[in-house]
């Protein structure tokens, strides 16, 4: 348990500064800014509690607008997000419910099961982030497309780093 | 009683969550929030110290392109002003005369962090309140300008770049002086767009546009890009002009921070005309 919780803050510091001091400099153009940190959120045990869920998810967006100098933008969206998890992993779960002590990643619930519920996350959190970031409807596509872009630049991101941070099953 | 306690407990989930997220909105619209949250400039002191080791260590990477750009500004100004050169020294040179008052300082400072693929990017400079910035001061570089000082704390300033979407710079067509308003639209770094500019004006393709010395954070003159494409919209009373920057913020990192030694006066002027 308590190996677990020290697992998780070495993922957050990770993915955190990751971001802040990585990610945020790499610009591969077209519009790109993925926001690979979502992993944390996203692969939080089934079962932690919803409120601890969501104050996680608080305090990362505040972290990662110090990082981004964009006071309420990434706090918003993730507390949001925080709010959908449960929702959707209610809609999502498989018929016999989830598994004790597995966790919301690829190798726990199938490639399928992970790329759709990544995928409904990141969209959802991208577009928040976007559209407050601009905070009007004007240039409306342009935003658009940087929600489409930058999404598929972190699902992509997201998917490859799962691999570097979880080992397979049978391994561990 | 009993069934509001019964309510709160019933909708907690639901309840935190308006709780943190009308939060979140509120520090969206408090555009100074990072003046006032001791907590956030605390932590802004952290990211400033990390972002300066990341500069030190990638400083070297492109010395020599920078040496070049400064060492073919320092050339021009040479070859125009011989009195300016002096503004260009990492201390701030007042010059002393009776017939002309210097009314813009330049301050050297190093870029430390900087985006440009935001649709709202800031620029993290060296140097802050203790060197003498104050939010509000333009800053320019070599090739022209950068944006505004937003956010100042003890040793570092943060800058709004000219790349963000609520930077408004007024900016005028060299040839004729007609005015109108640079904005950026979010897409593409190298190039903005200046609204509002009257038809009657000359403009061509390839014109230079420059600062227009209207409003007080930048001197006139300053080059801010080309003419690349202009037009009147249907509809409209004023052309858009696509400009292209001659400043390329993806290769910044020397720049001078510009004081307006007469804000003051200026301010005060502004005051009496509000009362």
């Amino acid at each position: 348990m308590v190996n677990d919780v020290v697992r998780q803050i070495i993922r957050f510091l990770l993915l955190v500064l990751g971001q802040g001091l990585i990610l945020k400099n790499v610009e591969p153009g077209f519009l790109i800014n993925p926001f690979l940190y979502i992993l944390f959120i996203l692969q939080l045990p089934f079962e932690t509690p919803p409120w601890m869920v969501m104050l996680i998810a608080f305090f990362t967006g505040i972290c990662i607008d110090v990082f981004y100098s964009s006071a309420g933008v990434h706090m918003a969206a993730c507390t949001f997000i925080a709010w959908l998890r449960p929702n959707i992993l209610r809609f999502m779960a498989p018929r016999e419910g989830y598994e004790f002590g597995s966790q919301p990643t690829m190798q726990d619930m199938g490639r399928a099961w992970f790329i759709t519920y990544a995928t409904i996350i990141i969209v959802i959190h991208h577009f928040i982030i976007f559209y407050l970031e601009v905070f009007s409807l004007h240039g409306f596509f342009a935003t658009f497309l940087r929600v489409i872009v930058s999404s598929i630049a972190t699902l992509l991101l997201v998917i490859v780093t799962q691999f570097l941070m979880y080992r397979t099953k049978e391994s561990t | 009683m009993r069934n509001l306690l019964v309510f709160l407990v019933k909708r907690y989930f639901f309840l935190l969550f308006l709780f943190l997220e009308s939060i979140s909105l509120y520090f969206l619209v408090q555009k100074n929030f990072f003046q006032h949250a001791t907590a956030v400039s605390a932590a802004n002191r952290l990211t400033g110290s990390l972002f300066k080791v990341k500069t030190d260590l990638l400083e070297y990477l492109d010395l020599k392109e920078q040496n070049k750009i400064l060492a073919e500004k320092l050339a021009l100004t040479f070859d125009h002003d011989s009195t300016s050169w002096l503004m260009y020294t990492s201390r701030t040179t007042p010059v002393n005369d009776t017939m002309y008052r210097q009314r813009f300082e330049y301050l050297y400072a190093l870029v430390i962090d900087n985006t440009v693929t935001e649709r709202n990017n800031y620029i993290i400079l060296d140097r802050g309140r203790l060197q003498g910035v104050k939010p509000d001061m333009g800053v320019v570089c070599a090739s022209g300008i950068v944006g505004i000082v937003r956010e100042v704390s003890d040793n570092y300033c943060m800058v709004m770049s000219v790349l963000h979407k609520d930077s408004h710079i007024s900016a005028s067509v060299k040839k004729d002086g007609t005015f109108g308003q640079l904005s950026w639209d979010g897409l593409n770094y190298r190039v903005a767009t200046l609204t509002d500019l009257p038809t009657h004006s000359k403009i061509a393709l390839g014109d230079t546009l420059i600062t227009s010395g209207l409003g007080d954070a930048f001197p006139e003159g300053i080059v801010v890009g080309t003419v690349k494409h202009f037009e009147k919209k249907a509809g409209d009373k004023t052309y858009t002009v696509d400009v292209e920057l001659s400043t390329d913020f993806r290769k910044l990192r020397h720049v001078f921070v510009v004081e307006n030694l007469m804000r003051d006066e200026l301010d005060s002027l502004k005051l009496k005309m509000v009362k």
